[in-house]
């Protein structure tokens, strides 16, 4: 959970929200604010931010308990990252903010603020997802966006990565219909380049 | 027209079946592009959650919603399974029972007003053991289960005067007598939950008097009748929709209470609905696989090969009370002398329902393990012990495909260089690797299918079918089929699947579909090539059964010059679409699909004796499926039951807390499921000598997944010497077992 952390927003505080409880006020630092007070800054209530998703400058309406996911998949109408666990333990919503996979279930909209979001949908033309297709990484899907981000972040990181980087550095998201041996598969022909 | 008679064209000329087809939804669901019934959002939705209970038995008494509807976006609160002012008190089961629902305009509002309801509750005694069968009985949680007794006709019969009880046990305990070999062992494995990644649910509205439901089902054709007994309509006035669905292993197949209830506040509000489980929620009430213990008592003779068989087993499936249903007792195997009995305990959860291959996983692995014990008794090879007993099987026919198959996946796994007796591998520093085999039945019977073919005057092709794609691959298949009996590319066809207004298909369930829609959607296009044979063979002045239909042109066979393409041929049709809506029945004697295949499973792991911890090096699967139809997919499916197998032999269980009955680890850091790095090496193996071919489709999805439990289970025994009673083989309990053995 260091990316909250990291963005001013502490986890404590996020927990409060997503439990739905009260979440009145959200700590945000001021380069991530919309109004570009020095200093941490508290907000309350409803206000808007922008943010650039995939390539497109958006603007979505939060609360400080609005999570990223939410804005996606209600304002934004970009589904494909998924509500699988609260926790963020299944990866299924994985999503890159500033070009580092994070949980979008688990990363308040407000921490996003002025950011860059790439969701799987932009992916259409990566190798990730060709391969994912080409070696049947997928059964229901559901769990599919999540692994092409979480793929398309690790190929980032690791582009040389051996068999056993691999079966060590996928290990954020699950699959419940069991589509390992797949994604290992396209991951291995992506990092020979075939 | 002649008659057609339905084949599969033969292996060398087939273009598509068969062969390894990439799924033709593949791009929109690694896109994030496919809507599943979670992402379909109608303008002016609300979203609805709901307060699952806290308790796993207690009667609600009384509901305050007062500061829940003060709740700003807050729109309705509607009682499920709670009282009303002035209603009696409502008796709760299970945790996680649905009790009130929060209808907002987002999620966060609606949990908001969850979590401000405030309920009084009155606790009872809940009771939750279902290992302890003595326990159950003092607590009057007991029911029978059924049971039954063959004994070998040569050792007659009781006299008149004989009680038949006494004598049928004065009979097996003189055949454990005369055994050379006898193995007293309990097994058990305990609940898992089918936790789909899309929790159970819909997004629905109201048209008018007409119910649209968007539904997370593996049913489309058919769960129309369960929203109309309900909410008192007819089924007529409700449409069922599923393009995509987020996992259905058996436990999405109704409306269920939750999908009433959304169908209840859309009429109360006037706006669309969208009410998914929450994952604890899932997890807790959207399905579970009924639990499994067992007494056993084996006989064998010197060959060891088991003459007598005597089981007692036990297990939950919820509040209804049932266990592991007996018939399979012993699985696959059949001793020529039998007496089974099975005793369902009454706990305070969610009631199962159907999970992958209903009961032969848990059968599987809780008696084949005492097949495995008995060569570790006798300090002989696992393998000789399975293949020796295949003399004695439920379905005798099978054993030379059981022996054939244990054979090559011995090959695959290296058997015979890995092997070593029961607890005498080496060890390298604290971890020991051993070897386990187990082997599964399944029947796989295509389901009815009606499919509804279209060609249009210029040569465009669609289908219609009330199916539904699991991730199966059941929408490729049915291209592929339309395709390849056309003669024409993969992408000329529209395949229209996942909607109740198309014409009818059975249920995903029991590993049907692809035999139902293969059956159907090969009927309708043999049937609409025939007429289209008929209009070329009249143009071309050739009979209509020379002609053939392939690289997009219907030709007459051997003179490739006389032909027409098949947008010319479709132009003979006339001005209208030329319709034909083929009809399956399941059960029809067909030459398209069959039923009954047989599989077996090897696995071998490493254990480390200081942690507990348990690692799959490899698995191997081999399985017969009659004609394959796509290899690729089906190869998905296999991949993916081992997977399974893997989760629930050494990391899933549902873990209630044995004083308040609370299903205490019902989120993902909880319960636990193996990761991308937990599965070794997989191997895939296709049993397919050409009497399978000849045997026409047969269901794939459940077979797959039985046996793996059982090599997992047996494969550990192998590596320590000592046998882990209970899957899933945590950590814990290899410890534990360890230390009972060391004494
Ligand atoms: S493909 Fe179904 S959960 Fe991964």
């Amino acid at each position: 959970m260091s990316q909250q952390s990291s963005q001013g927003v502490s986890r404590r505080g996020f927990l409060k929200g997503s439990g739905a409880a009260v979440a009145a006020s959200t700590v945000v630092s001021s380069t991530e604010a919309e109004a570009a007070a020095p200093g941490l800054q508290v907000v309350s209530g409803e206000t808007s931010i922008t943010m650039k998703v995939n390539g497109k400058s958006m603007t979505a309406k939060v609360e400080p308990r609005t999570t990223l996911l939410d804005v996606l998949r209600y304002q934004f109408d970009l589904t494909g990252a998924k509500p699988v666990s609260l926790d963020g333990s299944s990866g299924a919503s994985t999503v890159l903010v500033g070009g580092k996979a994070v949980m979008a279930s688990t990363t308040l909209a407000l921490a996003v603020a002025r950011k860059e979001v790439t969701t799987c949908e932009s992916l259409g033309g990566d190798v990730v997802p060709a391969a994912f297709v080409e070696h049947d990484a997928q059964q229901c899907g559901f769990c599919t966006p999540g692994f092409v981000v979480a793929v398309r972040a690790f190929l980032n990181r690791h582009p040389d990565a051996t068999e056993e980087q691999i079966r060590a550095g996928l290990n954020g998201n699950i699959c419940r219909c069991g589509t390992y041996a797949n994604i290992l598969q396209a991951v291995i022909s992506l990092v020979k380049g075939n | 027209m002649a008659e057609v008679t339905y084949s599969w064209p033969e292996n060398h000329k087939a273009r598509l079946i068969g062969k390894r087809i990439s799924r033709l939804d593949g791009m929109e669901k690694s896109t994030g592009t496919a809507k599943y019934t979670y992402d379909i959002n109608l303008p002016k939705q609300l979203i609805v959650r709901a307060l699952g209970c806290p308790h796993a038995h207690c009667r609600v008494i009384s509901v305050d919603a007062s500061a829940a509807e003060r709740v700003a976006g807050v729109v309705l609160v509607h009682m499920i399974k709670a009282p009303g002012p002035g209603d009696d008190p409502v008796e709760i089961r299970a945790d996680g029972t649905l009790l009130v629902a929060v209808a907002a305009e987002t999620e966060a509002a609606a949990a908001e007003g969850v979590s401000k309801l405030k309920v009084k509750y009155e606790l009872l005694e809940s009771f939750v053991d279902d290992h302890d069968l003595q326990a159950a009985e003092a607590k009057k949680r007991t029911k029978k289960a059924g049971g039954g007794i063959e004994l070998d006709e040569a050792l007659g019969e009781p006299g008149d005067d004989d009680d038949e009880e006494e004598w049928e046990e004065q009979k097996v305990q003189e055949l454990f007598a005369q055994s050379k070999y006898v193995v007293e062992g309990n097994y058990g494995i305990d609940t898992i939950t089918h936790c789909c990644l899309e929790p159970h649910g819909s997004t629905l509205h109201w048209e008018g008097d007409r119910l649209k439901v968007n539904l997370s089902t593996q049913n489309v054709s058919r769960t129309d009748d369960g929203y109309a007994d309900a909410l008192k309509i007819s089924a007529d006035e409700v449409d069922v929709h599923c393009e995509y669905i987020g996992g259905g292993f058996g436990s999405k197949f109704k409306p269920d209470y939750w999908g009433i209830t959304a169908a209840e506040i859309a009429k109360k509000t006037g706006r669309p609905i969208k009410f998914l489980l929450t994952r604890d929620q899932e997890l807790k009430i959207g399905g579970n696989r009924p639990s499994g213990f067992i007494d056993v008592k084996l006989g064998a003779d010197e060959n060891g090969v088991v003459q007598v068989w005597d089981s007692h087993h036990w297990g939950t499936s919820g509040f209804n009370g049932s266990t592991v249903s007996v018939g399979n007792f012993p699985y696959v195997f059949r001793p020529k002398n039998w007496r089974r009995r099975a005793t369902g305990i009454i706990t305070d959860n969610e009631p199962s329902v159907a999970w992958r291959a209903p009961n032969h996983p848990q059968a599987c692995a809780i008696t084949q393990t005492a097949y495995d014990d008995l060569a570790a008794k006798m300090q002989a090879d696992s393998l000789d012990i399975f293949l020796r007993n295949l003399e004695n099987i439920d379905s005798p026919e099978k054993s030379l495909v059981y022996a054939e198959q244990l054979r090559i996946a011995a090959d695959l796994i290296d058997w015979r260089k890995h092997w070593h007796l029961h607890g005498k591998g080496n060890r390298r520093g604290s971890v020991v690797e051993g070897l386990g085999i187990g082997i599964h039945k399944w029947g796989g019977t295509a389901n009815s299918s009606n499919c509804l073919l279209k060609i249009h005057p210029d040569g465009g092709v669609e289908s219609y079918c009330g199916t539904q794609d699991l991730g199966t691959g059941t929408r490729t298949i049915c291209a592929m089929v339309l395709a390849e009996t056309l003669g024409l590319p993969i992408d000329a066809v529209k395949v229209n699947i996942g909607s109740s207004t198309y014409p009818f298909s059975g249920a995903s369930g029991g590993s049907t579909t692809v035999g139902a829609v293969s059956e159907s959607h090969r009927r309708a296009a043999q049937e609409v090539l025939a007429q289209i044979f008929d209009l070329v063979a009249g143009k071309l002045e050739v009979p209509a059964d020379k002609l053939e239909a392939s690289n997009g042109s219907i030709s007459v066979v051997g003179y490739s010059d006389k032909s027409m393409s098949w947008k010319q041929a479709c132009s003979l049709i006339g001005i209208q679409p030329l319709e034909v809506t083929s009809i399956y029945k399941r059960g029809d004697d067909s030459p398209l699909s069959s039923s009954n295949v047989a599989g077996c499973q090897m696995a071998r792991v490493a254990v480390d004796t200081d942690t507990g911890v348990v690692k799959i090096i490899k698995m191997v699967a081999v399985q017969d499926m009659g004609l394959v139809m796509n290899r690729k997919t089906a190869e998905s499916q296999i991949y993916g039951a081992l997977i399974m197998s893997i989760a629930a032999a050494l990391f899933e269980q549902r873990i209630n807390d044995p004083k308040t009955g609370a299903f205490i680890n019902s989120e993902l850091d909880n319960y636990r499921l193996p990761r991308l790095g937990d599965t070794g090496e997989l191997v895939v193996h296709f049993h397919e000598p050409e009497s399978e071919r000849a045997r026409g489709v047969i269901g794939l999805g459940e077979p797959p997944a039985i046996s793996g439990g059982a090599a997992i289970a047996n494969a550990v025994c192998n590596a320590t010497g000592v046998r882990v009673p209970t899957l899933p083989l945590t950590p814990k309990r290899v410890l534990d077992a360890l230390r009972t053995a060391k004494g």
